[in-house]
């Protein structure tokens, strides 16, 4: 039949016009003299830090920076699938408590000669494994608490509560006085707001070795408690945080008094909430355990930047980690993509000192902490926060809640146990 | 009821089920050509009020989508033209030649059917790896060069093929691969044509291989990328909307100029039974 | 050896290895795969894996997630399929009917949702289904229907991923209900007629038993590719809310390469498997001639 016998041929026809430009393509690439070096940058980094590439390019014509953005949604599978693939590019930003999982692959590439003393001691600690240097913090990320502070002033505590004990007595008094409709928000399937509490409370999580749960012990089983009766007493409403339509219109009318959360919401409380509710929220530290302590300990968050084992380009990466570390760069940094700068001499900036919202963050992440370094921490994390919202919907008690996040975190570190013991 | 009255009912029904069918892809044109945040306003607009390329540029522009249409073009074409082939090839020797276990072969291939195609796809990366093929066009060319539903449509053909054609062609000397070259293949055409436009459709759309093989931005299919763009911009509506419209409207436009031998070739399939 | 077999070999070469190298292979393999607890740690090093026997399956069977995902599935394919099968069947009988005009026209109009890419098309969906800009609450609103959050209600959220899937597919079904109704041998009817049949009569009695094989065979084809699903969560939920869009497939995707349990994950795939090919024997003794 002709018409099909004619689609063929042009099918050919299409096919071979394709290859041509396809090559052409590839030819004008390759006349880039340049050393073409890969990035790979996850969330809005990857597109709003173009400018600082740009520059880094302007200082060194000879490199050639080549950006992929992935959405976090999709990083942690796309870069292991790169590094089984043997697909990796030159260097990456990473989240850092992914570090102890792609050191388990031999992934990463030793750093040396970088100096840690201008960092936060608990943010270099995430890239340290066995003692060896795997990145370099590139910004930071921990959880404070944010809070309407007309509320907590008029119930007693006008700098937000500092102890454990102020911040039951603070919740109780909202709610007895029907401040808000909620003393706090603490969304079911968020497991940082229940392991900010366990790092306060001194919970190790798992043992010191990393092979067994340690969530029965009373450090940790002090912050369970403590998360669990804030649900219980009516505190805190048991949703998740897609059920919260519009969180920003929600603590602006008082549906809640007080909310733990990152760096990023500054920006977005600034931007979302009205006019006149901006002399009304405040960010504190994490509140301490007892009266003993300055203020509480959390987590040590942020993103690192690493370089594959088997970069081509390693020198190359290792002026742009350089760079990128620069203080003016990492201010740079802030104020294109809120992120908070890894390092302290970065913080003296105007662009910071001057928000006083930021005053807690800087207060807190002297006092952060690592998670446990074993690859099997994100899926013992989700166990978390399963069993958090498990006892918080009173569908298990707390102690059996306990029993089964430990005998869950042994299962998961099984083969931890068996390959340390060859 | 007369003829007329029913009649109306019948196309009134007829086209309201069209409207609800034709909606979806008639809003994501729409608000492909909406400015950024039109599509969330209130009273919703169902046309934009000022229609503008601005996300189509942005697309092609800034986050580089012609790549990924280039990449989806080029997989689908080279699997098109060697799945047709080879299919073309397995499925004759199927149906026309004669040679010992053929049937349990083809016994073989029918059990097969049921696999679904993810119980190899574990094991089938780690081969890609050691193959170097991970995150290469090849690696997601080469498991679709040859599937056995091509195999399937065209050995249902070429079994309506006159067994006298080929002992004539046998009989006057010619080879057997000459038989199936310049015999069997004129005849086939239509058939040949509706495997192409199966195999075009079904890589162009395909999802979860090019996921996990194609690591790099590069190298993306538009499925894929659409996929990334979404984790990232999923603010952004009217974004998401145009890269919609890039991926579906080539599919589309392949179906309405060829559905005579899509459709034709799935009511075949399904008179097999 | 003869001509024809010498041919035969040549001529079903590249399908053969091809098939071999990327199918079959992989899926022995990934038996064998099963039964070890191939992981992370293996990928650094491949001494890092122990042959577990059936612990795997024990472990998924004992797991919530797996049942959590499976009755997932299954809702999803049994709902999903004889809702499509309705669907369509109520689309072939009008777009067939005698008194249509267009009938090309109204089956490609039909049609069309099927060749979509379904990646595409769940996006747009997903933002139809936005609790507060989408198309469909503020239908459903201005109607003064309660605009619920289709996404991120659990309860809701699979019904939602449900309706796009029997728009995608309905079309596809109709078409193979039309060529079924087309072979109805039109006598059929008039001799109904003729013993007065009314037309619900002609269609309990003439149609119904003649379509009967095409539905058993539609209805199983539909809900076997409906286990299969996976974009469609990836996409518009990822496998939330609460879990309740987890399909089995998707599982197997985030235990193989999100968490790299590909021991775990293999066996996650075979038990896939085995249900897709019980549906499958069960299609078949529905169809034997009795």
């Amino acid at each position: 039949m002709q018409n099909a016998e004619c689609k063929m041929q042009n099918w050919v026809r299409w096919l071979s016009a394709f290859c041509i430009l396809h090559s052409a393509f590839a030819c004008a690439a390759h006349r880039d003299h340049r050393q073409p070096l890969t990035f790979w940058a996850v969330g809005a980094e990857g597109e709003r830090a173009a400018p600082i590439i740009a520059e880094f390019e302007r200082r060194n014509p000879d490199i050639h920076v080549i950006v992929q953005q992935i959405p976090w949604t999709a990083a942690h599978e796309k870069l292991l699938t790169a590094v089984v693939g043997e697909a990796t590019p030159d260097m990456a930003q990473m989240g850092n408590t992914w570090i102890p999982e792609f050191v388990a692959v031999n992934a990463l590439a030793e750093l040396r000669g970088v100096d840690a003393r201008d960092h936060f001691g608990g943010v270099w600690a995430t890239n340290v494994v066995d003692g060896k240097l795997y990145g370099v913090p590139w910004y930071v990320d921990t959880r404070v608490l944010f809070y309407r502070s007309d509320m907590l002033a008029a119930v007693g505590y006008p700098k937000g509560p500092r102890t454990w004990d102020e911040w039951r007595e603070a919740m109780q008094r909202i709610e007895r006085e029907r401040r808000a409709r909620y003393a706090i928000l603490l969304p079911t399937n968020e497991f940082e707001p229940l392991l900010m509490l366990a790092l306060s409370s001194h919970a190790t999580l798992l043992t010191p070795d990393g092979t067994r749960g340690a969530f029965r012990r009373p450090e940790f089983a002090r912050a369970f408690t403590f998360y669990v009766d804030a649900f219980r007493e009516g505190f805190a409403p048991s949703v998740s945080n897609q059920l919260i339509a519009n969180l920003y219109q929600q603590f602006a009318q008082g549906d809640f008094a007080m909310y733990i959360t990152g760096p990023w919401n500054v920006g977005e409380f600034k931007r979302k909430m009205p006019p006149e509710m901006q002399d009304k929220w405040a960010t504190a530290p994490m509140p301490a355990l007892t009266a003993a302590e300055p203020f509480g300990i959390s987590m040590a968050g942020g993103s690192s930047l690493v370089i594959f084992r088997g970069a081509r380009h390693r020198a190359a990466a290792e002026k742009l980690i350089a760079f990128l570390e620069e203080p003016a760069q990492q201010v740079r940094l802030y104020e294109l993509t809120g992120d908070l700068p890894a390092r302290r001499s970065a913080w003296s900036a105007p662009a910071l000192t001057g928000d006083p919202h930021f005053a807690a963050f800087r207060e807190q992440l002297e006092r952060v902490v690592p998670m446990p370094k074993v690859p099997e921490w994100e899926q013992i994390a989700t166990a978390v926060a399963d069993r958090g919202e498990a006892a918080a919907r009173n569908a298990v008690t707390s102690p059996a809640a306990l029993a089964q996040l430990d005998a869950r975190a042994d299962e998961l570190l099984e083969k931890r146990r068996w390959m340390l013991t060859r | 009821m007369s003829r007329r009255l029913e009649s109306a009912v019948l196309h009134g029904v007829l086209i309201a089920g069209g409207v609800v069918t034709l909606f979806p892809l008639f809003w994501m044109l729409s608000a492909s050509f909406m400015s950024t945040g039109e599509a969330a306003t209130f009273p919703p607009h169902l046309v934009p009020h000022a229609a503008t390329l601005d996300q189509y540029r942005q697309l092609f522009l800034r986050l580089n989508l012609g790549r990924a249409f280039f990449s989806s073009a080029f997989i689908a074409t080279i699997v098109t033209i060697s799945s047709v082939l080879f299919g073309s090839m397995a499925g004759y020797a199927f149906a026309k030649l004669r040679f010992g276990g053929r049937d349990r072969l083809f016994g073989l291939l029918l059990t097969a059917v049921v696999i679904p195609p993810q119980v190899a796809m574990l094991p089938l990366f780690l081969l890609m790896k050691k193959l170097h093929l991970v995150n290469s066009y090849w690696g997601a060319i080469v498991p679709s060069m040859a599937t056995m539903f091509g195999i399937f449509l065209i050995r249902q053909f070429m079994l309506s093929v006159p067994q006298d054609l080929l002992e004539a062609a046998r009989l006057d000397g010619a080879g057997e691969l000459r038989i199936y070259w310049s015999v069997v293949m004129p005849l086939a055409r239509p058939i040949l044509a509706t495997l192409a436009t199966f195999m075009f459709m079904s890589t162009w759309n395909d999802f979860m291989w090019p996921l996990i093989i194609l690591s790099d931005q590069a190298h993306y299919t538009l499925p894929v990328a659409l996929a990334n763009l979404s984790g990232e911009h999923v603010q952004d509506t009217e974004l998401m909307m145009a890269g919609a419209v890039v991926t579906v409207l080539p599919v589309l436009a392949v179906f309405i100029a060829l559905q005579r031998y899509y459709i034709a070739g799935l009511m075949a399939g399904s008179v097999k039974g | 050896m003869k001509a024809e077999t010498r041919a035969a070999i040549l001529l079903l070469a590249p399908s053969a290895i091809i098939l071999g190298v990327t199918f079959f292979a992989p899926v022995v393999a990934g038996f064998a795969l099963s039964l070890t607890d191939f992981d992370l740690y293996s990928i650094g090093d491949v001494h890092n894996t122990r042959l577990v026997g059936l612990h795997n399956y024990r472990e998924l069977l004992g797991s919530r997630i797996f049942w959590t995902a499976l009755v997932n599935t299954l809702y999803f394919a049994l709902a999903g399929g004889p809702l499509t099968v309705i669907v369509s069947l109520a689309a072939a009988l009008l777009v067939n009917a005698r008194l249509t005009k267009y009938k090309a026209l109204f089956r490609t109009v039909y049609f069309a949702p099927v060749v979509t890419t379904l990646v595409a098309v769940s996006i747009v969906f997903k933002y139809i289904y936005h609790p507060r800009f989408g198309v469909l609450n503020r239908a459903l609103g201005a109607l003064h229907l309660p605009t619920p959050d289709w996404l991120g209600n659990p309860h809701l959220a699979m019904f939602a991923i449900i309706v796009l899937a029997v728009w995608k597919g309905f079309g596809y079904t109709m078409i193979i209900f039309i060529t079924g109704l087309q072979n109805i041998p039109e006598e059929l009817y008039e001799a109904a007629r003729i013993d007065g049949a009314g037309k619900w009569q002609q269609f309990r009695h003439v149609t119904v038993p003649m379509l009967g094989p095409t539905f058993l065979f539609v209805g199983i084809v539909v809900a076997i590719e409906k286990m299969q699903i996976f974009a469609e969560p990836y996409v518009m939920t990822g496998g939330g809310p609460l879990n309740k869009t987890l399909s089995v497939v998707m599982l197997m995707y985030q235990q193989g390469f999100k968490f790299w349990g590909m021991g775990y994950a293999a066996s996650v795939a075979f038990i896939l498997f085995l249900l897709i090919g019980a549906a499958t024997v069960l299609q078949m003794k529905l169809q034997e001639p009795r």
